[in-house]
């Protein structure tokens, strides 16, 4: 067995019980305390959102243009859910230490993350393209921000991805590309769970 | 064995995504048909905006539990704590930013 010891997930393998706090562990803590401030910064977003949610100036407002492209919506949550569950399959490939599946199921959580990026630039070419673009009133400048802001985070991880996927592929599961698994692994997570808020106050509200 | 089977129950495995999962696709499918289709339940707009964040919030709490794994066990402690500092902080910036926005609207009479 190799000396991996993640700090959560529980180690699978039985030998969890020696506690020996490496690096692993405290990198995995040290990149949770980054994604809380990253939390914040989601967080002063979304007040201001909530903030102008009613500040149309007297152009498009949130029910006109969001209202008729809800199942688009749904799908991109769909694109993003699925893309959390197979993750999931990627980090317990790499506890058995099968390369392939990890390269496999990584693979299958991009195309799945590409998917969401493209609906949403689609929704944004369609808005803009209707008259609410960015510049039209103080709700639409929050609305990009905020979904921008979350798309940008996805856009990152998915570049991330990629770069993991070479780094896999190319040095095989070593204990740092497994605590690397492990990273993106909160860092996706993370964002999905980012994402259930803006579906839910964004979208969702916004129709209400 | 009783170590082990200690080990075993702590372990994450196919069957937490899998619960997450099917959770999640619940708890995403009812708020977007309560909102798409207003008719089928005939929800009044305060029940289903109350209903809307509900769902919202127990889908967050799903994914820090089964995809995040977020546990109060002592290797998880300072994840928890850092966490629930966090949301502290949100709930100031983010309540107070809307209620003092909010008041603020109410007297200068602008909504």
């Amino acid at each position: 067995m190799t000396a991996y010891e993640p700090h959560f997930p529980h180690d699978a393998h039985g030998h969890g019980h020696e506690h020996h706090h490496d690096t692993s562990g405290i990198k995995l803590f040290g990149f949770w305390v980054y994604l809380m401030t990253d939390l914040l910064i989601f967080a002063t977003v979304f007040a201001t959102f909530a903030v102008l949610s009613n500040s149309f100036a007297g152009g498009p407002t949130a029910k006109e243009m969001l209202g008729g492209g809800l199942h688009l919506v749904l799908v991109e949550t769909f694109a993003l859910l699925f893309s959390s569950i197979t993750y999931g399959m990627a980090m317990l490939a790499t506890y058995r230490g099968d390369k392939g599946a990890v390269l496999r199921w990584l693979g299958i959580t991009f195309l799945f993350g590409v998917s969401f990026i493209s609906i949403e630039l689609y929704e944004f070419r369609h808005l803009i393209h209707e008259g609410a673009g960015p510049q039209v009133s103080a709700y639409w400048s929050a609305f990009f921000t905020l979904v921008g802001t979350h798309g940008l985070h996805v856009s990152a991880g998915l570049l991330w991805m990629l770069v993991l996927m070479f780094q896999v592929g190319s040095r095989g599961l070593t204990d740092t590309n497994k605590t690397r698994v492990g990273l993106l692994s909160l860092f996706w997570h993370f964002l999905d769970v980012v994402w259930i808020c803006v579906f839910t106050v964004v979208y969702l509200m916004g129709v209400l | 064995m009783a170590h082990q089977d200690n080990h075993a129950a702590h372990a994450v495995g196919f069957k937490d995504y899998l619960t997450g999962f099917i959770l999640s696709v619940i708890l995403t499918v009812i708020p977007f048909m309560l909102v798409m289709h207003p008719d089928v339940l005939g929800l009044s707009r305060g029940a289903t905006l109350i209903t809307v964040v509900l769902f919202g919030l127990a889908q967050v709490l799903v994914h820090l539990v089964y995809f995040l794994h977020m546990k109060t066990d002592a290797e998880g402690r300072w994840n928890v704590v850092s966490m629930i500092f966090t949301v502290l902080i949100i709930a100031f910036v983010v309540g107070l930013s809307v209620w003092i926005m909010w008041s603020m609207h109410y007297h200068m009479m602008i909504n």
